[in-house]
């Protein structure tokens, strides 16, 4: 018995000192893997070479060698053949910060720069603590907030049915995700609550909202809304809006949450209870941390959606960056390039939208570390 | 122990029943543990051994009956929960540990929330407990990182940091390798030597032979038998205790 034992060691150990079969050209087997490993693979490995080589130099040649990059004249970019890229030049202000009273941009331009500041902060995890996080925040709120509405410190007033461009864009995303989520995560309890009143309510909401479309509800919060209050009361335009998408963005969320609170063992809960602890300390420190981490590409695919449903605002007459851009393009000498600024405008979104998927990668990453479930 | 029937009752069950649905679960159940009083309960499964420990600290409640852990009286009554459950500790037979956290947050969670004790502290405590169940040195990892026997000895000593008087063991072994039973039921025994009352839901004779004060055979959630182990092992009284030992004792 002992001595099989030693032999078998000694036979992996020796295996496990052979060196893997050297590769010539690692290229070609990465191909031969991934191109052409069966006869439907190399099919549509024709297919899509077929295509490249029929768009891309017509592509290339609009976009690149035809294009015109810089000028300041239309007339240049009628005259020529390819795209016309200077007119992101020419209209990038009123298209990333809309209707905003243009010599009062710059405030807009630090407002940005502050908020990116403090996202970029807060997505690192040297500085998750409340004691960081907490002042940084206030600050860059009162700071953007102060910015953009001025009315005190010199700065003229700015009513925020001027806001516009991007910087409206972002408002709305993050009023939309720090109203919405909190939301989303007692929805998602309150619906697995034994309480079944909390339990009714959270179901209704969830399933009576999630049923509407976002327009409807854009609306309500702005045309019907208003008429339930008494006179003289009155909530920013701007707000309803916030709050609007942010109850729409966390009926979704909370049902991608509950999936996730439903895949944590009972052990968890019964574990934590025979300890002693209390439902909310139970929910907070273990539960939830579980969840979250197992359905986060789900959350993340949310998020990402109600970024780029930001732009509905258009129909109730708000100037977000895709509406601006619209706006701007009404332009006759420069209408003929809306292609262009909307391109300019898509990398924009793809931009954020990006990052936060792979960001939401790496997140995922760090949770998972030395914590197999 | 001689001295039993002198000591004070820490749990009494008292005509105790449950159902599921229609299904009758516990079915008159009387028992009376006292301090330090070390019991072993045995018996088919199905037989509701486990829920008769999860009723004690309220894992699962009783339709009808009365449980007293230490004077206090299970209810509905949450405060009497907490109280209740903050004297009792209780291993699983899948240990239950918190994936997300490192083992000494584990350990350390329970006495900070519930005990309100200052972080230093719980650790001090924390890693006391890690020395007795002789895993200090894994304080720091994950319990994914961990085997079987040294989860579940995690876990016992995440019961043990909040200083219960009584400790429930549901099957602590049955989940693991063989050779993974022996640390935790030393473990165990250790716990055992130090005066701790124990009610343990376990298939090991053996342990039950060396460690238990009173032996219990449950069948059907009825209580069948109620013996020392010298009785209960030699001259069980009841045929189903007969069948059962004959049948796991002939391996």
């Amino acid at each position: 018995m002992n001595d099989q034992v030693t032999s078998e060691v000694a036979v992996s150990g020796s295996k496990r000192t052979a060196p893997p079969p050297i590769e010539r050209i690692p290229v070609l087997r990465w191909a031969r893997e991934n191109l052409v490993s069966t006869p439907f693979n190399a099919v549509v490995t024709a297919i899509c070479l077929v295509g490249l080589i029929y768009f891309l130099p017509g592509f290339i040649e609009w976009g690149l060698i035809d294009a015109v990059f810089v000028t300041s004249d239309h007339k240049v970019c009628r005259a020529a053949e390819g795209a016309c890229w200077a007119v992101v030049g020419e209209k990038h202000r009123p298209m990333f910060f809309g209707i905003y009273p243009y010599e009062e941009h710059w405030r807009l331009l630090i407002a940005v720069a502050i908020y990116l500041g403090a996202i970029v902060m807060t997505m690192m995890p040297k500085f998750w603590s409340y004691r960081i996080l907490v002042p940084v925040w206030i600050f860059t709120l009162a700071s953007t907030l102060t910015l953009m509405w001025g009315g005190i410190l010199g700065l003229s007033e700015v009513d925020t049915s001027q806001w516009g461009g991007l910087p409206l864009t972002m408002i709305l995303f993050s009023g939309t995700l720090v109203i919405g989520f909190p939301l989303a995560v007692l929805l998602a309890l309150g619906r697995r609550s034994h309480m079944p009143a909390v339990k009714a309510v959270c179901v209704v909401f969830i399933e009576s909202l999630r049923g509407v479309p976002l327009i409807t509800i854009l609306f309500v919060a702005v045309n019907v809304f208003p008429l339930f209050l008494p006179q003289g009361l009155e909530f920013d335009k701007l707000l309803r809006v916030v709050v609007g998408m942010a109850i729409f963005f966390a009926c979704y969320e909370a049902e991608v949450i509950r999936g996730g609170l439903q895949a944590i063992p009972k052990g968890q809960y019964e574990a934590a209870e025979a300890l002693g602890l209390g439902y909310w300390q139970i929910m907070i420190r273990i539960i939830l941390p579980q969840a979250l981490r197992i359905c986060l590409p789900g959350i993340v695919n949310h998020i990402i959606a109600a970024f780029k449903n930001t732009s509905f605002v258009l129909i109730i007459g708000l100037f977000d960056i895709l509406t601006a851009t619209t706006a701007v393009m009404q332009d006759p000498e420069w209408r003929r390039f809306t292609l262009e600024a909307y391109i300019c405008v898509g990398l924009v979104y793809f931009m954020f939208c990006f990052a936060l998927s792979k960001y939401s990668q790496l997140v995922e990453r760090w949770l998972g570390e030395g914590k197999r479930f | 122990m001689s001295d039993q029937s002198t000591a004070e009752p820490v749990i009494q069950l008292v005509n105790l029943n449950k159902w599921y649905g229609d299904f009758q679960a516990l079915c008159d159940v009387n028992m009376t543990i006292h301090r330090g009083e070390r019991v072993v309960v045995c018996g088919p499964s199905g037989s509701g051994k486990s829920t008769m420990i999860r009723c004690i600290n309220r894992l699962e409640h009783h339709q009808k009956g009365e449980i007293i852990v230490d004077n206090i009286e299970l209810t509905d009554n949450l405060k009497n929960i907490e109280a209740v459950r903050s004297e009792v500790g209780m291993v699983f037979q899948s240990f239950n540990l918190f994936p997300h956290m490192r083992v000494i947050d584990n350990l350390t969670l329970a006495p900070m929330l519930v005990r309100k004790m200052p972080k230093a502290d719980a650790e001090e405590i924390a890693m006391q407990y890690l020395e007795r169940v002789q895993i200090p040195e894994q304080a720091y990892k994950y319990p994914g990182q961990l085997s079987g026997g040294q989860q579940q000895r995690v876990a016992i000593a995440r019961s043990l940091c909040m200083q219960p008087r009584i400790m429930l063991f549901d099957e602590p072994t049955s989940a693991l390798d063989p050779e993974m039973i022996k640390e935790v039921l030393d473990v165990m025994v250790e716990l055992a030597d130090d005066g701790m009352t124990m009610i343990v839901v376990t298939h090991e004779m053996g342990f039950a032979k060396t460690v238990a004060d009173t032996m219990v055979f449950m069948d059907k959630g009825e209580i069948v038998e109620i013996a020392t182990p010298d009785v209960f092992f030699t001259k069980p009284k009841n045929e189903r205790t007969q069948l059962f030992l004959n049948q796991i004792l002939t391996h």
